[in-house]
């Protein structure tokens, strides 16, 4: 059997995310040695029309994107979704709590209507075609991208933690950013980053999506100790996780 | 050679983001030359509206992958701007060092991974490992230590999360500083090397010039070759311009030929970016990279495009000789722990300005006076750089048609790769002109 062939493409996204590929350093020599990257816009010149893994960067956001994304995933046996603006879109979806026209027109003024710049409400790729594993995160853990893909090229299931931050945050020892006036995420928000952010003093605003099963009511009955209102931990949800489940009320 | 010459270079490779090149010419006639940017709009300006200062950063940072720590920053320094919000000495000095980081991440991506197969005649840096394995791993090594060093200091490589209006969450401890000086010092010889190499490949950098206007920041008090303080400088005018009238420097106007969004100032186009910084400020160049400037014969008042490439590896030996001094200076004041206080004193609305990797960027915002975002302006250097770019393919295009197809497309692709264009960030102000 040859090399398994990974192609790598981006759509709407700040190629962050194909960064923390390059970020693997000397590492990134032993990937392409164990596959054959056939296309990688932003890093080779070659391109391809076959592969056996589609990796997907970035949101979806006009209908060409669509019909451009639904003919790879004809051509992927296996079809990875690369990071927040591709697992749950990410950002990209702060557009769709505005009126689309008067987005255009924010950005664009007198020129809005020109044909180019027609854009879509965001959606993520599994909104479009079918996802056969994610790697969460704004940008992905590089750690966690390798393990996938090794986990992907032997077959196997990846584990992704279906538990939230706090647990890996308390695993840390880190002092809760609550108790800091923070409005953080971490109840609700699904782990495997290690915490980063609260580790650095950040509050976590959500990039790896939610949960499985999240815990809505323990969140509410924090925001209720700490004295915060839903309005705002709502605000901080929308960051990254706009018109999504779960709604707070 | 044949009469009939047609270039469609669609998705340029070796850039971030998608950018198109044009080309059709018969019986060495140019009929049409044109750089087109594609990339699918995200509206960030609109996106931003109705959040909390506090949250702006995290939104914008998103903006670029390459250059996160530079939005992140230019966001929070109009942030504090509008709204009135003070940082210590200490906080701006770690932020500089965070915001250098990102330069030799990013200069270096560029230079060893993007800009240097061009040098080697080869497609990617994957046969470049096989060709100059050496010079790879010199280059690897350097990329590692830099997103260390954004790690260390900006909590995470991509997107920071230290930085938050007022100040930084958490700093370094004085025992990270000293590591992270160590390791700085020990990289000089690697970015020898790099400069060995790149010296044994310059002959085949383009010779073209195109009398051109250079813009970035200028620092005079204290005079610096400044990526973060001081006001706008332009080759073509004595005198600065203050960073929230950026508006009346950027002049985005849209154009006839190709209905793209452009930017102009004294001419019909203008540059910013490595070269632009060199051009305003090469004589407060740190020892070292003025040194790697004389080797290269790089001299202020170049306006050849493709010397982008060699002002990026000068100021990657700015930057690390810089951090070693700046480090030593943190620890002598000894460091100190730092409340962050950052509550909006007044509604407002100001600009921020930084030199990301590749030109001069600028950020505006306005506020209520509880802190809620009412609307926002960013003007990004590949924007800035787009009209430029075109007015080289215009003057470079019939200098070289005699080559023939596969030259001419090849040195296209070669100059828009020596500006290191940042697409993503750029196409908020872009429309495009598809044939």
């Amino acid at each position: 059997m040859g090399k398994p062939r990974i192609a790598i493409f981006d759509f709407a996204c700040c190629e962050g995310c194909q960064l923390q590929i390059v970020n693997l350093e000397e590492e990134i020599l032993d990937l392409i040695g164990a596959v054959d990257v056939v296309e990688w816009r932003e890093a080779l010149s070659e391109q391809s029309d076959t592969y056996d893994v589609a990796i997907i960067e970035g949101s979806i956001t006009r209908p060409e994107d669509e019909e451009r994304l639904k003919a790879i995933r004809a051509k992927a046996k296996v079809l990875v979704a690369l990071g927040a603006c591709a697992t749950t879109g990410g950002v990209n979806k702060l557009k769709n709590n505005f009126d689309l026209d008067e987005v255009k027109a924010c950005v664009y003024g007198p020129d809005a209507g020109k044909p180019h710049l027609a854009t879509a409400r965001t959606k993520a790729v599994g909104e479009v075609v079918l996802v056969d594993a994610c790697v969460h995160g704004c940008p992905i853990d590089r750690q966690e991208f390798t393990t996938i893909v090794r986990c992907l090229l032997l077959g196997k299931t990846p584990e992704i933690p279906a538990y939230p931050v706090c647990v890996e945050c308390k695993a840390r020892g880190n002092p809760c950013l609550w108790e800091y006036g923070q409005i953080c995420l971490g109840p609700i928000i699904r782990a495997g980053c290690g915490a980063r952010c609260p580790s650095n003093g950040f509050r976590c605003f959500g990039c790896r999506g939610y949960a499985d099963n999240p815990n809505v009511e323990a969140a509410q009955d924090v925001i209720a100790r700490y004295g915060q209102d839903v309005e705002s931990l709502k605000k901080k949800m929308s960051l990254f996780g706009s018109q999504q489940e779960p709604t707070l009320s | 050679m044949s009469s009939a010459m047609k270039i469609h270079v669609h998705h340029v490779t070796r850039v971030e983001g998608h950018g198109n090149i044009v080309v059709n010419a018969s019986n060495g006639k140019v009929e049409k030359v044109e750089w087109q940017v594609p990339e699918a709009p995200r509206f960030f300006e609109a996106m931003v509206r109705g959040h909390s200062y506090q949250d702006i950063q995290t939104i914008v940072s998103r903006i670029c992958g390459i250059c996160s720590i530079t939005h992140s920053l230019a966001a929070t320094k109009a942030v504090e701007n509008a709204l009135g919000i003070e940082v210590s000495e200490q906080a701006d000095a770690v932020r500089i060092l965070m915001h250098y980081s990102e330069q030799l991440q990013s200069h270096v991506l560029h230079i060893g991974y993007l800009a240097a197969p061009d040098f080697f005649g080869v497609p990617s840096v994957v046969p470049l490992a096989a060709k100059a394995g050496e010079a790879v791993k010199t280059v690897i090594r350097l990329h590692r230590l830099a997103n260390e060093w954004s790690d260390l200091i900006a909590g995470r490589t991509t997107h920071p999360v230290t930085l938050t209006p007022g100040g930084l969450t958490r700093i370094p401890t004085e025992q990270q500083f000293r590591d992270l000086q160590q390791r700085l010092k020990d990289c000089v010889k690697d970015l020898n090397a790099v400069v060995e190499v790149v010296l044994s490949v310059a002959g085949v950098i383009p010779r073209f010039e195109r009398p051109t206007e250079y813009v970035s920041l200028r620092q005079d008090n204290p005079a610096t070759y400044t990526f973060y303080h001081g006001q706008i400088a332009s080759t073509d005018c004595d005198g600065t311009v203050p960073i929230n009238d950026w508006k009346t420097v950027a002049n985005e106007y849209v154009c006839d030929q190709s209905t793209s969004k452009w930017c102009k100032w004294h001419r019909d186009a203008y540059a910013v970016g490595a070269l632009a910084r060199f051009n305003n400020n090469a004589d407060l160049l740190s020892p070292m990279a003025k040194e790697v400037a004389k080797r290269f014969g790089l001299k202020k008042g170049c306006t050849n495009p493709f010397m982008n490439t060699v002002a990026q590896l000068v100021e990657v030996g700015h930057v690390v000789e810089t951090s070693i001094r700046m480090i030593d200076g943190l620890l002598t004041k000894g460091l100190k722990q730092e409340k962050v206080k950052a509550k909006p004193k007044r509604a407002g609305k100001a600009s921020g300005c930084v030199e990301a990797p590749r030109g001069i960027l600028f950020h505006e915002y306005e506020f209520d006076k509880k802190g809620r975002c009412l609307s926002a302006d960013i003007c990004i250097p590949t924007g800035q750089n787009h009209a430029n770019i075109q007015k080289d393919f215009e003057a470079l295009v019939p200098q070289i048609l005699h080559e023939g197809q596969d030259a001419v497309r090849h040195k296209l692709e070669m100059l828009v790769r020596s500006y290191d264009p940042c697409i993503s960030c750029s196409t908020h102000a872009l429309e495009v002109t598809f044939v």
